[in-house]
C-alpha cells in the first residue's frame, strides 16, 4: 500500500511517499489513522482529511482494495 | 480552461482568449490572485503549492460546474498555478462570462471563495528565511460561508 502525504505532513513524515504492508487488523480508513497515528500523531488531527486512491473517505470506509491512501491537511489555494 | 498550471500564468492572453470564445455572453469578469511580497509581517521570497495531481483538477472541475449552473453563466475559467512562484507572479485566474454582468461578478467571487476552502492546494510560503505552511484562514471559512445562505439562487 502507498501512503501518500501532502503539505504539511510530508514534512513530519520526511517524505511525500511511504509503502507501507498494512496489517490484518486495519480495515477501514479510521483503524489506518490509528494504526499510524503513534508514529505521525498530525494524522489523528480531526481537519486531515483521507483520500483513498482519487476519492474523498470517510472515517468507517473500508481500505478494500484501494492502492493508495492520501492524507489531505487543511488546504490553502487561491 | 479550467486547469493547473505548472508555468508562468499569463492573465491578459487567457482574458483574451476568454473574450474571443465568448460572443454570447453580455459581460464578462475576471480575477488574478498574485502572490503577496509580504504576509505576517515578514517579507516572502517564494511560495510553493502543492497539490494532488488528480483530486486538485477534479476539484476546480466540480466549482466550475458549480458556478456554471448556480448563475446560469455562459462559459467559465480556472486557471491555478503550482510549483514554485514569486511574489508578484499570478497565482490563479478565474473568468465568467454571463448574459448580464452581476451574474459574472457574482459568479468569479463564488469561485474564489471556494478554491480557498475546497480545492487541494497546500501553500508553503519561505518568509524571512523560513517555511511556514499557509491554512484557510477563519475569514477564508466565512467567505465561503456567505454562499451556503443563498442557495435557491
Amino acid at each position: 500500500m502507498k501512503l501518500r502525504f501532502f503539505g504539511r505532513l510530508r514534512d513530519q513524515a520526511g517524505a511525500s511517499e511511504r509503502e507501507v504492508d498494512i496489517p490484518a487488523h486495519v480495515s477501514t480508513v479510521s483503524d489506518a489513522r490509528q494504526w499510524l497515528g503513534d508514529d505521525l500523531p498530525s494524522l489523528l488531527e480531526p481537519t486531515v482529511r483521507v483520500a483513498l486512491d482519487d476519492r474523498l473517505a470517510l472515517p468507517n470506509d473500508e481500505i478494500g482494495d484501494a492502492r493508495e491512501i492520501s492524507f489531505l491537511p487543511p488546504v490553502s489555494g487561491g | 480552461m479550467i486547469g493547473l498550471s505548472t508555468v508562468r500564468i499569463d492573465p491578459a492572453g487567457l482574458l483574451a482568449g476568454f473574450i474571443a470564445d465568448s460572443k454570447e455572453a453580455g459581460g464578462i469578469v475576471s480575477f488574478t490572485g498574485v502572490v503577496r511580497g509580504s504576509n505576517e509581517g515578514g517579507d516572502v521570497s517564494a511560495l510553493r503549492l502543492d497539490f494532488h495531481e488528480r483530486l486538485t483538477p477534479a476539484a476546480l472541475e466540480a466549482i466550475a460546474e458549480d458556478a456554471h449552473r448556480r448563475f446560469a453563466l455562459t462559459r467559465i475559467a480556472i486557471v491555478h498555478r503550482v510549483g514554485d512562484v514569486e511574489p508578484g507572479e499570478p497565482i490563479v485566474f478565474v473568468a465568467a462570462a454571463a448574459l448580464h454582468r452581476r451574474a459574472a461578478f457574482d459568479a468569479v467571487d463564488f469561485a474564489m471563495d471556494k478554491i480557498k476552502i475546497e480545492a487541494p492546494f497546500w501553500k508553503c510560503e519561505m518568509r524571512d528565511g523560513v517555511s511556514h505552511w499557509i491554512e484557510a484562514s477563519p475569514e477564508d471559512h466565512e467567505d465561503r460561508a456567505r454562499w451556503e445562505h443563498e442557495l435557491g439562487r
